[in-house]
């Protein structure tokens, strides 16, 4: 076997199960062991990046609409689920987000675990959680993606819950609950998929060829379409299901909320790429305008709440409301534009909103607060750290020549011609909307800026000793700002990547779906 | 004396109509291992001095792992024995939920030994009791004749009021034994009733004629009658709603292994018996079972559910999960006759991993419990910090029955789930609904003494390391790594695949 033949059958399997492997080290490790700990789960991630670097490496980015490194094998026979495997163009940029942010988020809490400390717990968490987001990526089987879908709930629940915030406890049981009731009609919607085609299989690429073949009704579609709905729209998550995205947020520890924001989100829009729209593209058209409907609405509510906020970093919670909607509403159209959009929102969202969480985290740490009406001046306190968060806002806002500007800009655009089959008055008043909603964003995003970066600082922190950009926060921070830029100055890097899978399901849409 | 009855006996056979029935000895070879055991436990408590009395666990221990080994060959032989007129059957149904009760009853006696040992108790009298307990139901898994089931029904149960009461000195502990016996014997009655209704309809105590009889499809009232009193009979040992009533004061004043035994082997007994008597006696009456089950599945769910969202005490919340557990367990049953085999499958599976965690938690329970020497939950209050191997593993377990993957419950729940989708009727859905709904409400609760004990301090402050004995390290070793293994292989389902009815016994 040559080493190609043994990246293509083992490469998939390897990075996602190292995580897990390393978390089961370490549970071995007594928990006086620090600094062994933190250098173990490191080493662990990076090796992990590494075999994800090497599959990447090998994909085959001029076919990145066929699925690749395939292994399908069977796994409970008895319930006919399959541990299949593989990744196409959707996957590909998503896997490397993850890749990238987990040692970065190591690296970040290396000196400073929040309360109450205890990093052999706080990594082993990270290190299931990184099993549980990779293996969603790469799962083709219905029932295996589902089992990594819920495999970040438990590591989640307890980052926030132990590590978190005033109102940890609230916050985390909430996260759970919302999450769980989502996914427990999910698993129902498999299981009547699973009988309806008749074919025996929960492998998607089978499901997607078995569903045109079988009559199933409108309605059972519709249904079925609807239980997937609540479990991949709660997760986003969408109006109104999103209450329990900014106390989750706000209490989560910074790492927790930059994983949640960057990666956690994007496993609900990838599940309806992935899962939900090629599966059953006809109840996918019907569901189209209510989706972008409440995708708009996810827009301008976000947009307004955070206008509303007082607090720096339940403000960027609510911005991911409002992002999200412009990922929602260009999965919505059903287009190969709107979903190129979409995945790109998810990456620059992921960079974005990820960076803007450190910052608030280190804020956090400096001020000991996130009140916005305390701080001010932290360009004059800090002012690396000030030029940082300058920069991070810009991209969120969507600037041009910054990674958020190819994320929102064609998720508005192509809402003006959505598929065949949708009404174009509907999606060219979304269009508006959305495009209304960016004149917020740039509102109470420059707002924020203006009241915590421009001015002098207040009378309590005139005198506090503030430090500016640490080293670990630098070697943290610099993948992730150069990204941003990179991606803003050359989307292509990530268009390049989806547009042959987008192009695909947006054709088999246009195709079932009318 | 022996001599007569040895004439009586030849004198008997060549009388006509009389047939010796053949014995199978390798068919019946685990029961008379463990008969053996306890004949052996009850005589070695005699004669054994005061400090040697540690020996008694270890032989039922042994003994009930020494009956695993004559299950295991029959499994390996494969051959379907039908015994004494088809009322008692070695099939692979039987073989499994024989397994199950093995080791389920072993874990008990690891829980128990320190718990007996340490108290003020009987601890010959105890064992034997449990291992007689343990033959009862290694009987209900063969049987498939009305009689055969009632006396596997009183030989389980008989000891088990016994032990629920064990804890003599203790004003919980009586009322946990003396309710348990009236609601039992109350139980006991419904049924018979039931049976004799039975019998009297269908002329015959085989399951298999039975089924035969009531195939017919007529639902004359009498029918309905009896089936309803024998499925509610039942109800009481799976501790459905609305026969749920004795189950939290009883788990409360039982002795902790008592307990878990109560809640996991008694409760798969009574799943055994109904099993045999819907799948088999009761073929034909699908129309009467189902409608009967959905609405027992859904109280149970429901009502489980949200009481036990109210409970301060750990072992009454188990309880009450547990009520709500036997509703998802009996899901399946709700759409019997509708979807072959699976049915079976899903409710052995079910068992199977419900065993291995609820175990799991009564055997962290006790082991903090010898520390704090309580069972409220606000005592597990900062159990991460102090006793962190065994937080995770209660968070495990817990996790597990709120059906959380990669942990096994999930695979329990979603074969229950599959079975009930697979129906495919309106009513299947609904259920399904419901089964969906109540995953979430049940989360609440196991969450919260998750919460419990990762995130809140210690109620007292004092951080002294639990000390786990030997046994109950064992105890969760075996349950943990079957309660993982169960969620990530297909360990579980195909024993549930596994576990059928041997054909000439299904009408």
């Amino acid at each position: 076997m040559d080493n190609n033949q043994f990246l293509s059958d083992w490469g998939l399997t390897i990075m996602v199960f190292l995580p897990l492997a390393g978390a089961l080290v370490m549970l071995l490790i007594p928990r006086t062991e620090e600094h062994l700990h933190r250098t173990l789960a490191l080493v662990i991630t990076l090796a992990t990046a590494g075999v994800g670097a090497a599959v990447l490496a090998d994909f085959d980015y001029g076919a990145s609409e066929t699925l690749q490194f395939v292994v399908n094998k069977p796994w409970i026979d008895v319930i006919n689920a399959r541990y299949a495997i593989g990744i196409d163009g959707l996957s590909v940029p998503l896997i490397g987000l993850t890749l990238l942010i987990m040692p970065l988020c190591i690296i970040y809490s290396w000196n400073h675990f929040p309360e109450p400390r205890n990093p052999k717990a706080f990594l082993i968490l990270l290190l299931v959680l990184h099993t549980g987001m990779l293996g969603t990526f790469v799962a083709q089987d219905l029932i295996l993606f589902f089992v990594f879908f819920e495999v970040v709930l438990l590591p989640m629940y307890f980052l926030i819950g132990v590590w978190g915030g005033e109102q940890r406890q609230y916050a985390s049981i909430k996260f759970f609950l919302f999450t769980l009731f989502g996914s427990a009609l999910m698993i129902v919607s498999f299981l009547a998929l699973f009988f309806v085609t008749g074919g025996e299989t929960f492998v998607i690429p089978d499901l997607i060829r078995l569903v045109p073949e079988s009559d199933i009704s409108r309605t059972t579609m519709l249904l079925i379409f609807g239980g997937m709905f609540l479990g991949f729209g709660i997760k986003v998550p969408m109006f109104p299901f999103h209450t329990w995205l900014p106390d989750a947020h706000t209490q989560a520890p910074t790492v927790g909320s930059v994983i949640l924001a960057a990666i956690l989100l994007k496993l609900g829009t990838y599940g309806f790429i992935r899962v939900a729209i090629p599966i059953l593209p006809e109840a996918a058209v019907s569901w189209a305008p209510w989706i972008g409907g409440l995708a708009v609405i996810g827009i301008i509510y976000g947009a307004l709440a955070c206008l509303a906020q007082t607090d720096m970093k339940r403000l960027i919670a609510f911005s991911s409301v409002s992002h999200m909607g412009f990922t929602m509403l260009g999965i919505a159209t059903l287009t190969d534009f709107g979903l190129n959009a979409a995945v790109m929102g998810m990456v620059a969202h992921g960079l974005i909103t990820g960076m803007l969480f450190f910052l608030a985290g280190s804020v956090k740490e400096r001020y000991h607060t996130l009140d916005i009406k305390r701080l001010g001046g932290i360009l004059l306190k800090a002012p690396r750290m000030g030029w940082i968060l300058g920069f991070t806002a810009m991209a969120s806002l969507g600037l041009p020549g910054l990674a958020g500007f190819w994320g929102e800009f064609p998720a508005i655009l192509s809402s003006y011609q959505p598929a065949p089959g949708l009404s174009e008055v509907t999606f060219r008043v979304y269009m508006v909307v959305a495009a209304v909603g960016t004149v917020f964003a740039a509102g109470y995003l420059l707002w924020l800026y203006q009241r915590t970066a421009f001015g002098t600082p207040t009378d309590e922190f005139v005198d506090a000793d503030i430090p500016d950009v640490t080293f670990p926060e630098w070697i943290a921070w610099v993948p992730m700002l150069v990204l941003i830029l990179v991606i803003g100055i050359y989307p292509n890097l990530v268009f390049h990547v989806t547009d042959g899978q987008m192009t695909a399901v947006a054709d088999w849409v246009a195709a079932m779906g009318s | 004396m022996l001599a007569s009855l040895t004439s009586v006996a030849s004198a008997l056979a060549q009388a006509d109509g009389f047939e010796r029935p053949a014995v199978d000895w390798h068919a019946l070879a685990p029961e008379l291992v463990v008969t053996g055991v306890l004949c052996l436990v009850l005589v070695a408590d005699l004669f054994l001095p005061e400090d040697r009395k540690a020996l008694l666990p270890s032989l039922a221990g042994l003994g009930l792992l020494g009956a695993l080994v004559p299950v295991l060959t029959l499994a390996v032989d494969g051959a379907d024995r039908l015994m004494f007129g088809g009322a008692y059957a070695v099939d692979d149904f039987a073989l499994v939920l024989k397994a199950l009760f093995l080791v389920a009853g072993y874990v008990v006696v690891l829980q128990s030994t320190n718990y007996i040992a340490e108290g003020d108790y009987a601890e010959g009298e105890y064992y034997f009791l449990l291992l007689s307990s343990i033959l009862g139901m290694l009987v209900m898994a063969s049987a498939r004749d009305l009689i055969t089931i009632f006396v596997a029904l009183e030989m389980l149960s008989i000891p088990a009021y016994l032990l629920a009461g064990w804890r003599k000195r203790d004003r919980k502990g009586n009322e946990a034994g003396v309710k348990y016996y009236l609601m039992g014997v109350f139980a006991s009655g419904v049924l018979l009733y039931g049976m004799s209704l039975v019998y009297g309809v269908a002329g015959s105590t085989k399951l298999v004629d039975i089924g035969e009889a009531l195939a017919t499809g007529d639902s004359i009232p009498m029918i309905t009658l009896a089936v309803v009193f024998c499925i509610a009979g039942f109800g009481f040992k799976v501790s459905a709603v609305p026969f749920h009533t004795w189950a939290p004061d009883t788990y409360e004043g039982a002795p902790t292994p008592i307990t878990a035994f109560l809640s996991v082997s008694s409760k798969a007994a009574g799943f055994v018996a109904l099993l045999e008597l819907i799948v088999i006696g009761f073929a034909g009456q699908t129309e009467v079972v189902r409608p009967l089950i959905w609405v027992l599945a859904v109280l149970s769910m429901t009502i489980g559910n949200v009481v036990a969202l109210r409970q301060t005490n750990l072992v009454r919340m188990l309880a009450y999960s547990g009520i709500s557990q036997a509703g998802f367990i009996l899901a399946p049953l709700a759409v019997v006759g509708q979807i072959g085999s699976t049915t079976l499958t899903s409710v052995v599976t079910y068992l199977l991993i419900y065993a291995a965690m609820n175990l799991g938690a009564f055997t962290v329970v006790m082991a903090v419990a010898r520390r704090t020497g309580s069972a409220e939950i606000t005592s597990f209050g900062g159990l991460f910090n102090y006793a962190p191997a065994l937080a995770v593993l209660m968070s495990v377990f817990l996790f597990s029955l709120a059906g959380i993957p990669p942990l096994g419950g999930w695979l329990a729940k979603f074969v229950a789930f599959r079975a009930v989708v697979d129906a495919g009727t309106g009513w299947a859905y609904g259920l399904a609904v419901v089964m969906a709904i109540n995953s979430v409400i049940a989360l609440a609760y196991y969450a919260n003494v998750a919460k419990e004990m990762w995130m809140n301090p210690a109620p007292d402050g004092d951080h002294t390391p639990v000390r786990v004995p030997v046994s109950l390290a064992a105890a969760l070793a075996i349950t943990a790594a079957l309660t993982f293994g169960f969620g990530v292989t297909n360990w579980a389902t195909e024993l549930g695949d596994a576990a059928t009815f041997v054909a000439s016994a299904v009408p």
